[in-house]
């Protein structure tokens, strides 16, 4: 004899293992289906996940992560304390202090679609004096008409953010479009685009400083000269990099006297805690998932078995050839990690394709965690390893006199 | 492959199950030598198939010993038995037991599968073994294109391919009409005129007879040996 060693190489191994898939396509197309849907289910879930959250962090970075907001907090008396008129001019002198803008809340105006709505109905609607810059500063955009201007600003004109516009039912800018704010009419020059770094500035009407003093009447007494102001929230971009720096300086430079009395916040964290809120997956698809995984390999153990029975005279004849029993054990170990491992990589291929196809049309960058994928195969290979163990045994321990006499 | 003996029986006995005991061989000596062409014959259920599993070593005798080419295959492992199997007997099945999906040439070579002979090796002893059996014409068909006593040629050739000491045929022509039958036969003289040891286990007396020697039994037992009738065992 020409060789020692009867072991199988790797493409006799393979070839023996593949004879009973290629002998009954349809029957192996099936019992891999259930372990191709669960492993797909697997990689699209955990493939979505990270594609969405990967697209809000890209929208977060798009935003800017430079952004910290001053806002007044609680006094120690546990009213509601304020924020000095000059804290917006001394902020600006930090170091690394890019440009700020601010706004004023002018608690005690609300603002209705007209004059016939009944007071109580505001609709949750604030109404701000702002600066100028803010939407530069915030980086919001304009949907419809115009911002203010030094002009506007000193005028009954309010530009309304994008909740309070569509609250308001205004989607769009005539010449006579006016609110009711406070107690009299205001123009409307513009609506703006929404704000995801602040919220707040999307439920509420602007109007500029000079006429919040002269038309709400929100302004300061200082040494008896009227003042408009104060801020209630400051908007600081940093220089990036720098944010941390920056933000452990803020409260003690907006308020020098009570700095426990300023909140300051970043707010892309926010964001980026619901993007990772975004990125926590569907734990019920997972489950789905799994539950498929596991019928999956319930349908492969079965198809073994039945396999085993109905082989009985090949492996007769395979251990009248003389395979050990090793050998056939192998074998239908080897055919059932195979079933399950094309079922594997198909429902991969399809979890994957179906995570492209969706972050896609997201505009989202495709993701798909090596874990997901990585996983769905070593899944399959245990699944597959699982449910062939035992029919896998029985075969190997089944007599040949006993598999050669049926038939 | 030295010595004058391919195969050894010496005093096997086989007991099937415990009550009612089934004595399916009852001490049962006789010995093949190389080169020999031999036909065991008997009625059904004489015990002619069981004494085919015991020589081919995927049944162990309850008592006796069975040699194949010299070695003693009683205390042999699993593993050993296998590497007998596979290096010194070759089978021939009365069903064939041919693989349907894949071509005759890889059928026959599969003969030589599990004896660690590279796959190169193995066509081109395939490719020999299917002209032995007047079949190259047919080495890319499949099985289900081929007519019964075709299907049993490439049977015998996977058998022969390995050139083992011994091939046991167990009813070979037992799914054949009789005219196909008779050209196995003629194929089986042929690879005996070419110096392969063959035993065939048939329940046709008719058949037997066109053999060199024959062994009958009965009940279990061998009744009669032409070798030891002419004198040719001690
Ligand atoms: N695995 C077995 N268990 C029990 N009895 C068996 C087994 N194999 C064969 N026998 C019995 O042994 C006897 C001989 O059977 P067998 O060798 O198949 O005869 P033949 O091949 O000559 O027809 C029969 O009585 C049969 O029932
Ligand atoms: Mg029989």
């Amino acid at each position: 004899m020409i060789a020692t060693d009867s072991r199988l190489g790797w493409r006799d191994g393979l070839r023996v293992a593949s004879v009973g898939m290629r002998a009954r396509r349809l029957r192996a197309t099936l019992s891999a289906l259930g372990i191709a849907i669960g492993t797909a289910a697997i990689v699209a879930v955990l493939g979505l996940s990270s594609s969405s959250q990967a697209g809000l962090i890209a929208e977060i970075n798009q935003l800017g992560t430079n952004l910290l907001t001053v806002e007044a907090g609680q006094s120690f008396t546990g009213g509601q304390a304020k924020l000095p008129l000059q804290a917006p001019a001394r902020i600006t002198h930090l170091d690394h202090v890019e440009e700020l803008a601010h706004t004023g809340l002018v608690k005690e105006a609300k603002v209705y679609r007209s004059a016939l709505v009944p007071p109580a109905s505001t609709g949750g609607l604030s109404v701000r004096a702002t600066s100028l810059n803010l939407t530069a500063v915030l980086g919001v955009g304009l949907a419809r008409g115009s911002w203010l201007n030094a002009g506007t600003a000193r005028e009954p004109v309010a530009v309304l953010g994008a909740v309070a516009a569509q609250r308001l039912g205004i989607d769009r800018i005539r010449p006579d479009q006016r609110i009711w704010l406070g107690h009299q009419w205001f123009d409307v020059a513009g609506i703006l685009e929404a704000s995801p770094l602040e919220t707040d500035i999307d439920s509420s009407a602007l109007v500029g400083y000079p006429a919040a003093q002269q038309y709400l009447g929100y302004l300061s007494l200082v040494h008896g000269a009227k003042e408009s102001g104060p801020p209630s929230s400051i908007y600081v971009r940093t220089a990036t990099g720098h944010e941390a720096a920056v933000q452990s300086l803020l409260a003690a430079t907006a308020n020098p006297e009570a700095p426990n009395e300023v909140n300051v916040s970043q707010p892309s964290d926010v964001l980026t805690a619901r993007a990772a809120a975004a990125g926590a997956f569907d734990s019920l698809f997972l489950g789905l998932g799994l539950v498929a995984l596991v019928v999956g390999a319930v349908g492969v153990a079965n198809i073994m078995i039945i396999s085993v029975l109905e082989r009985r005279s090949e492996i007769g004849l395979r251990r009248a050839l003389g395979a050990t029993k090793g050998q056939i054990r192998t074998q239908f170990l080897a055919e059932s990690i195979l079933l399950a491992l094309v079922g594997g990589v198909v429902g991969v291929l399809a979890g994957a394709a179906a995570t492209a196809g969706y972050a896609e049309s997201k505009g989202w960058a495709i993701l798909i965690p090596v874990e997901a994928w990585s996983g769905g195969i070593a899944a399959a290979l245990l699944i597959g390893a699982l449910a062939g163990l035992m029919p896998a045994v029985r075969a190997s321990r089944m007599p040949p006199t006993v598999a050669l006499r049926t038939v | 492959m030295s010595g004058t003996w391919a195969l050894e029986l010496d005093g096997v006995t086989k007991v099937y199950g415990e009550q009612p005991p089934v004595h399916a061989l009852r001490g049962v000596s006789f010995a093949v030598r190389r080169g020999e062409l031999v036909a065991i014959v008997g009625p059904s259920g004489s015990g002619k198939s069981t004494l085919l599993h015991v020589m081919g070593t995927l049944e162990l005798p309850s008592e006796g010993v069975v040699r194949i080419g010299g070695v003693d295959a009683s205390g042999l492992s699993d593993r050993e038995l296998s590497r007998l199997r596979a290096r010194q007997i070759g089978f021939v099945f009365q069903q064939f037991f041919l693989a349907e999906h894949a071509s005759v040439r890889e059928n026959v070579a599969d003969g030589l599968l599990y004896a660690g002979v590279p796959a190169v090796e193995r066509y081109r002893r395939a490719d020999e073994a299917l002209e032995r059996v007047g079949l190259s014409h047919r080495a890319s068909f499949r099985p289900t294109q081929l007519s019964g006593g075709e299907r049993q040629r490439v049977a015998i050739a996977r058998a022969v391919v390995g050139t083992p000491a011994i091939v046991l045929a167990d009813e070979p022509t037992g799914n054949l009409d009789s005219t196909t039958g008779a050209s196995i036969m003629e194929l089986l003289h042929e690879l005996h005129a070419n110096g392969a040891t063959i035993l065939m286990i048939t329940h046709d007396a008719g058949l037997a007879d066109q053999l060199p020697r024959q062994i009958r039994v009965l009940d279990g037992q061998v009744v009669s040996d032409t070798a030891c009738d002419r004198g040719d065992v001690a």
